[in-house]
């Protein structure tokens, strides 16, 4: 058992409010400059929607993540994009490159027109300029722009998640009584088989093992854009300004530093949770290999209990300090990945083994089958999960690669811990509808109430539960600190900018 | 006394500069090794210019150094006039494929004012040098046929004796001019190496045809080692 800790995530969607404060928190710090501007580390998109770059989960545009072998006999796994031999032959054009039109051209507006114009009949305008070469444009498309447009027939209709439902299910979804919407936001997975490592050229892009961030070298990355392609979530950007591909770094320096990164700090809906998960990375070669159905299951299986005393032991072999094995124990994910299986891994299809995972939404709760409004939604929804307003065929094309039982499951939990709480809160629901409803959902009251209180009253500590880091003795081993100190401040410093 | 200014000096001039520049350039400013690709910006001209110029100018680059390096293996690889046949014919090809690639290049970055955006001084002369290197190769081609024999009594013993530190350029003097702007340009083009985007060439990814797919990297295990 070879045992590697990972700083992984939970975002509760139903806690989501679709403000993009963690969007801005990240651009703010870490996006906004030249070459940069049209990344979006973290965005958050209206599900049903095309996404931020357009239509990303259409691999068979993109040909983003991994695919298994179509053989019955001991399948491997390759990336979509291309193969070793092929990434060469490819080299000198990426066949799978997004353009800055699935992105979108970033601009700004001429400001100093509104106070240089001369006198005259007109009201002096802003107009828009391009960020890239300064000309005049007509804005196509921006950050968010389908953002709350589910139901439309110019955005959402191109969701590449609705071809798997049912045209009943695509009717309501375009019916303005009955559209559903919810929001996603999306940063880097920090996959345990990334498919952005494995594609780069240059080997420039590699796991932290310390905590499982996935990080671009950029004195070693060449600009081959491989990872771009090759990362089916589109989480890898390239700079066109440095020639460099750059990602999310679930900020690092925080995390180093004990603060929890700027979209999780920020986040108004505190839908956010981070702490560490322990798994075993012997089982990824495996646990990638398997059927669809069976993903979701089997990388929850690869994570470890941090009680367990000989995982505690294997943990300690593999050169896990005590501070996070202490870290793992208390951690949030753990409780909503592993113990209570509420929270799914986004899109498992695609076998990148995502670190961040995903309460599912549970509203709006209205049922699709209600005739009049006497009825007890949350009892007769549990009764008919499968016709709830959000279908669960789409949830389960994203969170489950298809799998409905797993979303369902999920769902059931979340339901008996509203009719369990609304019982002791409200009251109009009796004890036994309650005991019936956890009963199903197959939990105790304990397990209720806990979820129940990870869910809605969590403090910051609770939420966040960061490892201590010990950067300072890990570099002090490679890099002796008074040599450090008496080599900086001599020489130039070299700025990001492009070529020499 | 020009002869040997053009023809012994400014090769170990531009050799010099080129290679101790690159491996300066590499040890203090990795980060500015990158192929500056442009492909974001502009992606449907990028394919068959980039695709062309790279398939043209690769072997056409590896059969010159093969020229300079085993002239003899050259030599046997066209000895019977078939062989020779083709070795003209491929040879035309490859660099058609890398002047209509390098045109192309050229043609997109004028065209698209997001392309010329990232396009700096230097890109320009390289851009214009390379082109204008590759034409003078083909007026070679065309006007003074069957080169790969040659080549391997011009240019190979000349390269044959800077290489050897006993300078001949009397090999190359008589040669027409033409002959002589592509010798000057190669060796231009290698001195401007490292003060331009062509430091990427070095950095060709070789290691990835047999590197772990996954990379996973522990600081203190770094450290222990």
């Amino acid at each position: 058992m070879k045992i590697r800790s990972q700083v992984s995530m939970v975002f509760h969607l139903d806690k989501c409010i679709g403000c993009h404060t963690c969007s801005i928190a990240c651009k703010n710090i870490w996006t906004d400059r030249e070459g940069a501007e049209y990344m979006w580390w973290n965005n958050v998109e209206t599900k049903p929607g095309v996404g931020f770059p357009t239509q990303w989960e259409d691999q068979e545009k993109y040909h983003g993540g991994w695919e298994l072998e179509d053989k019955p006999k001991n399948p491997q796994l390759k990336l979509k994009l291309q193969n070793r031999l092929q990434t060469f032959a490819n080299l000198f054009s990426n066949p799978a490159m997004p353009t800055m039109d699935d992105y979108y051209e970033p601009w700004t507006y001429k400001y100093g027109d509104l106070f240089n114009s001369p006198l005259g009949d007109d009201q002096p305008t802003a107009r828009p300029v391009s960020r890239v070469d300064g000309k005049p444009i007509d804005i196509k498309s921006g950050p968010n722009w389908d953002d709350d447009l589910s139901g439309s027939n110019i955005y959402a209709v191109n969701d590449p998640l609705l071809e798997s439902m049912s045209d009943d299910d695509k009717r309501r979804l375009f019916s303005i009584e009955q559209l559903f919407y919810f929001y996603m936001p999306r940063i880097c997975n920090h996959c345990l088989n990334a498919g952005c490592v494995a594609a780069c050229p240059s080997g420039a892009i590699y796991k932290r093992a310390e905590d499982g961030v996935v990080l671009i070298n950029q004195d070693k990355c060449r600009g081959w854009r491989m990872c771009v392609s090759a990362c089916p979530y589109k989480k890898t950007y390239y700079n066109w300004a440095t020639g460099k591909s750059e990602k999310c770094i679930l900020c690092y320096p925080r995390l180093e530093t004990g603060q929890a990164p700027a979209c999780f700090h920020s986040c108004v809906g505190r839908i956010r949770y981070l702490g560490v998960l322990l798994y075993d990375a012997d089982q990824i070669p495996d646990a990638v290999r398997v059927p669809d159905e069976q993903l979701v299951q089997r990388q929850r299986e690869m994570i470890l209990d941090p009680n367990d005393p000989s995982v505690i032991a294997a943990a300690k072999e593999s050169g896990i300090p005590d501070g996070v094995i202490a870290a793992a124990q208390r951690s949030p994910v753990y409780q909503y990945v592993k113990e209570w299986e509420l929270a799914l891994p986004l899109h498992p299809e695609y076998r990148t083994l995502p670190m961040l995972f995903y309460v599912p939404p549970l509203l709006p709760v209205l049922n699709s089958t209600q005739e009049n409004g006497a009825q007890r939604v949350e009892a007769e929804l549990f009764s008919s999960l499968e016709k709830a307003r959000v279908p669960v065929r789409y949830m389960s094309r994203m969170l489950s690669a298809g799998n409905d039982e797993v979303v369902l499951k999920s769902y059931r939990k979340m339901i008996g811990v509203r009719i369990y709480k609304r019982a002791e809160t409200v009251g109009d629901v009796t004890a036994e509808e309650a005991a019936d409803a956890l009963a199903q959902a197959n939990m105790t009251a304990e397990e209720a109430e806990a979820i129940y209180r990870l869910t809605s009253l969590p403090t910051y500590q609770e939420r966040f539960v960061i490892p201590p880091y010990s950067r300072e003795g890990d570099i002090e081993e490679i890099y002796d600190p008074q040599q450090r100190k008496a080599e900086s401040g001599f020489g130039k410093s070299q700025g990001a900018h492009r070529g020499l | 006394m020009l002869n040997v200014l053009l023809f012994v000096v400014f090769p170990y001039v531009a050799l010099a500069i080129g290679i101790v520049g690159t491996i300066y350039r590499y040890l203090t400013n990795q980060y500015s090794f990158t192929s500056l690709s442009s492909q974001l910006l502009e992606s449907d001209w990028q394919f068959w210019g980039s695709t062309l110029w790279h398939y043209g100018i690769l072997p056409t680059t590896v059969i010159h150094l093969a020229g300079f390096t085993v002239p003899k293996i050259m030599a046997a690889l066209h000895s019977t006039p078939e062989m020779l046949y083709l070795a003209e014919v491929a040879g035309k090809i490859l660099g058609i494929m890398a002047l209509v690639g390098v045109g192309i290049l050229l043609y997109r970055r004028l065209a698209s004012s997001k392309v010329r955006t990232v396009t700096s001084p230097v890109d320009w002369i390289v851009l214009v040098l390379l082109f204008g290197q590759v034409l003078f190769g083909l007026i070679l081609a065309f006007g003074y046929r069957w080169g790969a024999a040659w080549f391997l009594h011009t240019a190979t013993p000349w390269m044959a004796s800077l290489a050897t530190f006993q300078p001949a350029p009397q090999y190359v003097t008589a040669l027409p001019l033409a002959h002589k702007v592509h010798f000057l340009t190669g060796f231009l083009l290698f001195a401007l190496m490292p003060f331009s985007r062509l430091v990427h060439i070095v950095t060709f990814p070789t290691s990835y045809a047999w590197r772990r797919l996954q990379l996973v990297i522990w600081t203190r295990r770094k450290a222990a080692q």
